[in-house]
C-alpha cells in the first residue's frame, strides 16, 4: 500500500517552547496531507469505525470526500451527525472509540478519523451561516450549555424546535469553557461551534442558575413542553485530608477556571488571579489532572508532578495527554498517595506526606486494588497541591426537584430513552454517568433529542 | 446587561446601587447574594443582595472600595450596567418565629445584615440592633436599622458616634445586664465575627455569622470559598454563607482571605499607571 502504515504525522509545537505559552499544541493537517490520509480509509462495505462513534458519523462518507478534495461536503456530511466537530476532533479518545475499530488499525496504525474531522471542520470555520428551520413543533428547555446539552438543543432545532438553554455561567460551552485548556482546545473554537448552534435558532440564556432563579417546575409553567437536564458532574471531591483547606491547596476545577474561564494567565490584563508557586503536584491522572498539571508549567512553575495512588498501567488518562505532559517535563510519582498536607506558620502549602502503594487483587471494574504499605511514609516538598480526583453532579437543580430520582452517587437515574423518574423531563451526559467524555455527553444529548421528540409528539 | 437605575454614596469608600434585575428580584430572599461581572476582563465579584423590591423588579447592593475591582464597581454611574448578574445565590435563612433577636453589624456588614433585621422585624420579632464602624463618617444604613430596630446601638473606633469600641463591648454589656436573646446574627469583617462568636458562647447564645469567603462561581463547582464547620468542609456558597458562629474554624477563614494579597498588590499597581486598558505593559 502506497498510503503507508503510519498516520500522516500532525505538526506540533515543539515542547520546549510550547510549554511557556497557552496556544494550541496540535497544529492540523494542511490539505495535502489530509487528502493523504483519507487514502488511508479502506472504504469498507460495512465500517466498524462508525458503531465505535457515540454520535454515529458517517466516518467513510466523509473520509471519501475529504480524499476527493471536497473540504466542504465532508465538513457538511460530519454536521449531519455532529453539531461540534471542531471540538470532537481535537478531544475525543478515538484511540477507544471510532479508530479502536478501524480495520486498517489491525495490522497498521488506524486512520485518523478524529485528525480529519477536526481538519474539515476547521476547514468551515468562516462559511456562511446555516438557516433555522421553522420552528413550530413545541418549546423544549435545555439546562446547561455544555456538550450533552449543546447537542441535544442543536438537534432539536434542526428537528423543528424552539430551544432555550439556560447556563449558569457567563459563556456557554461548559467543560469545554472552564475546564479544558486553550493548549488543548483554544476557546476561539468553541465560541464558533456555539455560535453556528445559536445560527440553528437556539436561544442561549446566560447566567441563569436553574434551581435558584427559577425550578423545573416553573420551566413548564412557562409553556416548556419537555425538559432536558445536562448539568454535568462539576462538584470536586477532595481527599478529606488534614491540611486540604491550606492557602496553595485547589481542586482541579477551581485552578482551571480561574485559568481558562476567567484569563487568570493573562494576569493582570484579565483580574482574576491565580497563584502557583515552584513545586506543584497534582493528585490524580486523569485527564484533568494531567490537563493542570501542564498548565502549573505554562503558569511559571519549576516542577510539576502528577501524583497517583496506582500504576503506569492504570492511569486514566488517554495515552496522547500523558505522553505531551511528558514531553512538557511533568514527572510522574507512581504508587504514591497522598497522606496529610503539611503548611506553614502563615498557612500556606509547605509539602506533603505520602504513602508508598502497591497493587493487590483486581477489584470489581478489573483494577488491580491499590495498598498502603504501612511505615513508608515520606514528605515530598512542594507549595502547591491540585485535586484532580474526579467530580460529582452538582446538587442545586436536584435539590429544588426532589422527584427527579437519583443513585447514592449524586447522579441522575434514568430509562433507556433518558426519561427522569419525573414525566417529561430528560437527562444526559456526565450528571447521569458521572464524570466521562466530551463525546459520551454529546451521544447521550443526541439520543435525548430523539426520545423528547417521540415524547413531545406522543402528546400532540 | 443589568442597568444600574440609582446610585448614592453612603459613607466615604462605600455606594449603594439600585439595579435593574426583575427575575433576580422575584427570587431573591435575605442571605442570598448574587455574583457580577462588570466587563469581559472583570473578576467575577460575589455581593450580598442588601435589598429588593419585586414590584419595581429592581434589587440593591452596597460595595466599598477595598481593591481594584470593588473601585471599578464603584465607579460606575447611574445608566452604566453590570456584563453579568447571576443570583439569587446560596442558602437563603430562616427569619420566622424569633421572638428576641440581637442584630450585630461592623462597617460593609451592616448592608447584609439589613435584609435579615427587616425580615425578623416583618415576622415579629423584637429586634436589638447593634452597629459599628471606624468613625461616624464610615457608618452606614443608620436610618434603615432605626427604622426595623427596637433598640439601636452605635460603636465607632474613636468614639465619634455613640459608643467608643468595638460592637462586642455594647453586646457584652447587654448580655452581662442579663438581656436574653433567642438568636444573635453578626457579619461583618472576620475578625469581628470571630469575636462575637467567642463572646456568645460564652454565654451559650446561638449564633449565626455570613461568611464572606473568596468565590469564583458561586454555585458550588470549585471549592474556592471553602470553610470548615464542625471539622467538617463545607461551601460557603451553596452550604452557606450563613453559619453557626460557634462552629467555624475562623482562623483558617481569616488566613484563606490572605491567599491572593501579592496579586492584588499587583492588580493596584497596575491601577496606578492608568487602568485596565494599560495593565499588560506592566506583564
Amino acid at each position: 500500500m502506497s498510503q503507508g502504515t503510519i498516520k500522516q504525522k500532525m505538526p506540533q509545537q515543539d515542547a520546549n517552547k510550547r510549554v511557556n505559552n497557552f496556544s494550541e499544541v496540535a497544529l492540523g493537517y494542511d490539505e495535502e496531507t489530509a487528502i493523504k490520509e483519507a487514502e488511508r480509509c479502506l472504504q469498507c462495505s460495512n465500517p466498524k469505525c462508525k458503531a465505535g462513534c457515540p454520535v454515529e458519523v458517517d466516518i467513510p462518507e466523509f473520509i471519501e470526500l475529504v480524499a476527493e478534495g471536497k473540504f466542504k461536503k465532508a465538513a457538511k456530511k460530519v454536521k449531519e451527525k455532529n453539531n461540534l466537530p471542531a471540538i470532537c476532533g481535537r478531544v475525543c479518545p478515538q484511540e477507544e472509540q471510532c479508530e479502536a475499530e478501524c480495520i486498517v488499525g489491525i495490522k497498521n496504525e488506524p486512520v485518523g478519523i478524529g485528525r480529519l474531522e477536526r481538519f474539515v471542520a476547521d476547514y468551515i470555520r468562516d462559511s456562511e451561516k446555516v438557516k433555522p428551520v421553522k420552528q413550530d413543533k413545541g418549546k423544549v428547555a435545555v439546562v446547561g450549555a455544555g456538550p450533552a446539552g449543546l447537542t441535544a438543543g442543536a438537534d432539536l432545532a434542526k428537528m423543528g424546535y424552539q430551544v432555550t438553554i439556560f447556563e449558569s455561567f457567563h459563556k456557554p460551552g461548559g467543560v469545554l469553557t472552564y475546564g479544558i485548556p486553550e493548549f488543548r482546545l483554544p476557546k476561539e473554537i468553541v465560541q464558533d461551534e456555539v455560535e453556528k448552534i445559536k445560527d440553528l435558532g437556539v436561544e442561549i440564556k446566560l447566567n441563569k442558575v436553574v434551581g435558584k432563579i427559577k425550578g423545573v417546575d416553573e420551566l413548564f409553567a412557562e409553556g416548556y413542553d419537555a425538559v432536558f437536564v445536562g448539568t454535568g458532574a462539576g462538584l470536586p471531591k477532595f481527599l478529606g485530608l488534614e491540611g486540604e483547606n491550606l492557602n496553595g491547596v485547589y481542586s482541579a476545577n477551581e485552578f482551571l477556571t480561574r485559568v481558562n474561564l476567567m484569563k487568570a494567565y493573562k494576569f493582570p490584563k484579565y483580574k482574576t488571579p491565580v497563584y502557583v508557586g515552584d513545586k506543584v503536584a497534582v493528585v490524580g491522572a486523569g485527564n484533568v489532572a494531567m490537563d493542570a498539571a501542564r498548565t502549573a508549567l505554562r503558569l511559571g512553575a519549576k516542577e510539576s508532578m502528577i501524583v497517583y495512588r496506582r500504576g503506569r498501567e492504570e492511569m486514566p488518562a488517554r495515552e496522547e495527554e500523558i505522553h505531551h505532559a511528558q514531553e512538557e517535563g511533568v514527572e510522574f510519582k507512581l504508587l504514591n498517595n497522598p497522606t496529610r498536607i503539611l503548611g506553614d506558620q502563615d498557612g500556606f502549602v509547605r509539602g506533603m506526606e505520602c504513602v508508598k502503594m502497591e497493587l493487590g487483587e483486581r477489584d470489581e471494574s478489573g483494577r488491580r486494588r491499590p495498598i498502603a504499605i504501612e511505615g513508608s511514609e515520606f514528605e515530598i516538598d512542594v507549595d502547591t497541591v491540585i485535586m484532580a480526583i474526579g467530580q460529582n453532579p452538582n446538587p442545586i437543580l436536584l435539590q429544588d426537584t426532589p422527584e427527579i430520582k437519583t443513585t447514592d452517587w449524586g447522579t441522575i437515574k434514568t430509562d433507556e430513552s433518558k426519561e427522569t423518574s419525573k414525566e417529561g423531563v430528560f437527562a444526559g451526559g456526565d450528571v447521569v454517568t458521572g464524570a466521562a467524555t466530551v463525546i459520551e455527553a454529546m451521544g447521550a444529548g443526541k439520543q435525548a433529542a430523539q426520545s423528547i421528540d417521540q415524547y413531545i409528539q406522543k402528546q400532540g | 446587561m443589568y442597568k444600574i437605575l440609582d446610585k448614592n454614596k453612603l459613607a466615604p469608600e462605600i455606594v449603594r446601587f439600585k439595579v435593574a434585575a426583575p427575575e433576580v428580584a422575584t427570587k431573591a430572599k435575605p442571605g442570598h447574594f448574587l455574583i457580577v461581572r462588570v466587563d469581559e476582563q472583570a473578576e467575577r465579584i460575589p455581593l450580598t443582595i442588601a435589598d429588593y423590591n419585586r414590584d419595581k423588579g429592581t434589587i440593591t447592593i452596597i460595595i466599598q472600595e477595598v481593591g481594584f475591582s470593588s473601585r471599578q464597581i464603584c465607579n460606575l454611574d447611574k445608566g452604566d450596567a453590570f456584563l453579568d448578574l447571576v443570583g439569587p445565590l446560596g442558602e437563603p435563612i430562616e427569619t420566622k418565629d424569633y421572638d428576641k433577636v440581637v442584630c450585630i453589624g461592623g462597617g460593609l456588614g451592616n448592608a447584609p445584615l439589613y435584609p435579615k433585621a427587616k425580615s425578623l422585624k416583618e415576622h415579629g420579632a423584637e429586634v436589638v440592633s447593634i452597629l459599628g464602624a471606624q468613625t461616624a463618617e464610615k457608618l452606614i444604613l443608620e436610618e434603615e436599622f432605626n427604622e426595623v430596630s427596637d433598640k439601636l446601638y452605635i460603636a465607632t473606633d474613636d468614639g465619634s458616634k455613640g459608643k467608643e469600641g468595638f460592637v462586642t463591648d455594647i453586646l457584652e454589656e447587654l448580655l452581662e445586664a442579663g438581656e436574653e436573646f433567642e438568636l444573635a446574627i453578626a457579619i461583618g469583617p472576620m475578625i469581628m465575627m470571630k469575636a462575637v462568636s467567642e463572646l456568645t458562647a460564652k454565654y451559650n447564645l446561638e449564633t449565626m455569622v455570613s461568611l464572606n469567603s473568596l468565590m469564583i462561581d458561586g454555585t458550588g463547582m470549585c471549592g474556592g470559598c471553602r470553610v470548615t464547620v464542625a471539622g467538617e468542609t463545607k461551601f460557603a456558597c451553596v452550604d452557606g454563607p450563613a453559619f453557626d458562629g460557634h462552629l467555624v474554624d475562623f482562623d483558617e477563614q481569616l488566613r484563606r482571605q490572605q491567599f491572593y494579597k501579592e496579586h492584588e498588590a499587583k492588580v493596584k499597581e497596575c491601577d496606578h499607571i492608568g487602568g485596565e486598558h494599560q495593565c499588560h505593559k506592566v506583564q
